[in-house]
């Protein structure tokens, strides 16, 4: 399903950022840059200012645990002037830091605020990282891989819900 | 006794609220913000100045349950995200999954789809505009909007048995067969309506109350729409013509001719005209489509259980609040290893705090029914 892209846009992205760009793919028709962590905010601005991608669409993680980088960051993009769709990945490791996009699309700070709640992936330069829909003493990142679904701060649920357990 | 401790906090100036600056909780349990939204105003005597919205009072971790379930056991979970609109957000969830599969639907379960979408958002606007009425005082446009909505839910009902929560479609097409008198209930339902939309406009368009309240208020301008995200109906009424619909074709849309109706103060009185207008287009497409269903199979060749090759995709489609995203990764196997639902209501409220700054606390009420959210999908 996945393909190697080399359009026009894949190409002006290499040679505006040589080896950031670390991969370019095409699944189900849908184009992939793969790009260094590093340059995500730099390249987002790029998509925004040059390329007329005005609208982050979404953002969001994946885990993968086995990888040496266990994350993904996922960027999808939308240009209203020219109608198209560029997704931005970018993987990073579990100790890292990724930079926020906020400065670039304003809609980045609740969608990195819930990566954050989600994943605990810190965002530097964020205007407020906080949790946003668990309560902001939860422990754990519901959406890791190694969250069980039954996993739940029973704690916090004790003390705040005054029951054993939310299941 | 009264008196001294009075005379004693006034000794002591730090003791006391400051008479220039207030904050105060607006929810979780308050009727006019649609749910469980609670709202945290910083005032200066009646007008706001900072905002901030504490959600997820609903959450349920709808994705981490995705990754848990088979992609046909999750598909009626996302109705209960958006639960007035849950056809919309069923079509989402089943044409990502079928992107991912690499299948198509057949025309006809297509156009079933198109014409059971198209009266959803008519049913979802139609909650709206009661409520968001009955928010700044009108009350009275509550009862024909329902009235008008039963009859919708009815179709649904028969159509698969519920009203709410409908599950209606399937990965890879429907499936029931639509009904004997579907297209003649859709043609009952849109004959009438028009009319009943000019009532909701003689009752408020230019009504001067309504007017009043809603015109300047919660402005929001085409670029701020952009930069913050918010889609849908809030960022036609500020100029955008912008619909997926017309964008990026899903369904059956390409095959009915249709307006994107357009605001261009991006007020809350805009956002109210551009509702009313999608009401009558979508009403415009159902009477195309239920003339025309083409015959043939409702189901596409899909296995009972799936398992899409790894790969990734991401599908958005023009849900009545906005665009919903999913965004589901395969690994091969028969659960999705991750979804991802870009929810319109969570990111159209982001914009809430721009909208209300420098209005009194009574356009809050009217600028959270603007927005339209539901928090059920604000939490997932």
């Amino acid at each position: 399903m996945q393909v190697a892209l080399d359009s026009e846009l894949s190409r002006r992205y290499r040679e505006r950022f040589g080896a950031a760009i670390l991969d370019a793919i095409e699944d189900r028709k849908q184009p992939i840059l793969v790009v260094d962590v590093t340059q995500l905010l730099e390249i987002a601005r790029y998509s925004r200012d040059t390329e007329q991608f005005d609208l982050l669409e979404d953002f969001t993680a994946v885990d993968w645990p086995r990888r040496e980088k266990r994350f993904d960051l996922v960027a999808q993009l939308y240009s209203i002037p020219l109608n198209t769709r560029l997704r931005l990945k970018a993987a990073l490791g579990a100790h890292e830091e990724a930079d926020s996009l906020s400065s670039v699309w304003p809609t980045a700070d609740w969608l990195e605020r819930e990566i954050f709640d989600m994943f605990g992936i810190v965002f530097r330069g964020h205007p407020g990282l906080k949790r946003i829909l668990l309560p902001d003493e939860w422990q754990g990142h519901p959406l890791r891989k190694d969250y069980d679904i039954l996993q739940q701060d029973t704690a916090w649920v004790r003390e705040n819900l005054g029951i054993e357990s939310g299941q | 006794m009264a008196n001294t401790v009075h005379d004693r906090t006034l000794q002591r100036p730090d003791t006391i609220l400051g008479a220039d600056e207030l904050v105060i909780n607006m929810g979780p349990q308050h009727p006019s913000t649609h749910g469980v939204l609670r709202v945290k105003l910083k005032l200066d005597g009646e007008r706001v100045i900072g905002s901030e919205c504490v959600i997820g009072y609903l959450h349920r971790g709808v994705e981490k349950i995705a990754e848990n379930r088979s992609y046909q056991q999750f598909a009626p979970y996302v109705d209960r995200m958006d639960y007035v609109s849950a056809v919309s957000n069923g079509l989402g969830y089943c044409e990502a999954v079928e992107k991912l599969l690499m299948v198509e639907a057949p025309l006809r379960a297509r156009v079933i789809r198109t014409i059971l979408t198209e009266l959803q958002r008519i049913a979802s606007h139609l909650l709206w505009l009661g409520t968001h009425a009955l928010d700044i005082g009108a009350l009275t446009p509550l009862f024909y909007c329902m009235r008008e909505r039963e009859e919708i839910l009815k179709i649904f009902e028969k159509y698969c048995g519920a009203r709410l929560t409908t599950h209606a479609f399937r990965i890879g097409g429907l499936q029931y067969e639509a009904y004997d008198t579907l297209e003649k209930d859709v043609e009952r339902f849109c004959n009438s309506f028009e009319a009943r939309i000019q009532e909701y406009s003689d009752l408020l368009t230019s009504n001067s109350i309504w007017i009043g309240r809603t015109r300047n208020v919660g402005l929001l301008d085409a670029a701020d729409c952009i930069a913050l995200g918010a889609s849908g109906p809030v960022l036609r009424a500020s100029g955008v013509k912008w619909d997926l619909r017309k964008a990026t074709p899903y369904a059956a849309y390409d095959q009915y001719k249709f307006e994107i109706p357009v605001g261009s103060n991006g007020d809350t009185y805009d956002r109210y005209m551009v509702r009313l207008e999608e009401m009558r287009q979508s009403r415009l497409i159902c009477l195309q489509a239920i003339e025309n269903i083409p015959v043939g199979p409702i189901m596409a060749r899909v296995g009972k259980v799936l398992k899409p090759p790894p790969g990734e995709v991401y599908h958005a489609i023009e849900a009545p609040k906005g665009i919903l995203g999913y965004y589901i990764v395969s690994d091969g196997g028969t659960q999705p290893y991750r979804v991802r639902i870009r929810p319109p209501s969570f990111i159209n409220l982001q914009a809430l705090d721009k909208m209300i700054r420098g209005h009194l606390v009574t356009d809050v009420v009217a600028i959270i029914g603007t927005l339209d959210i539901v928090l059920g999908e604000v939490d997932r």
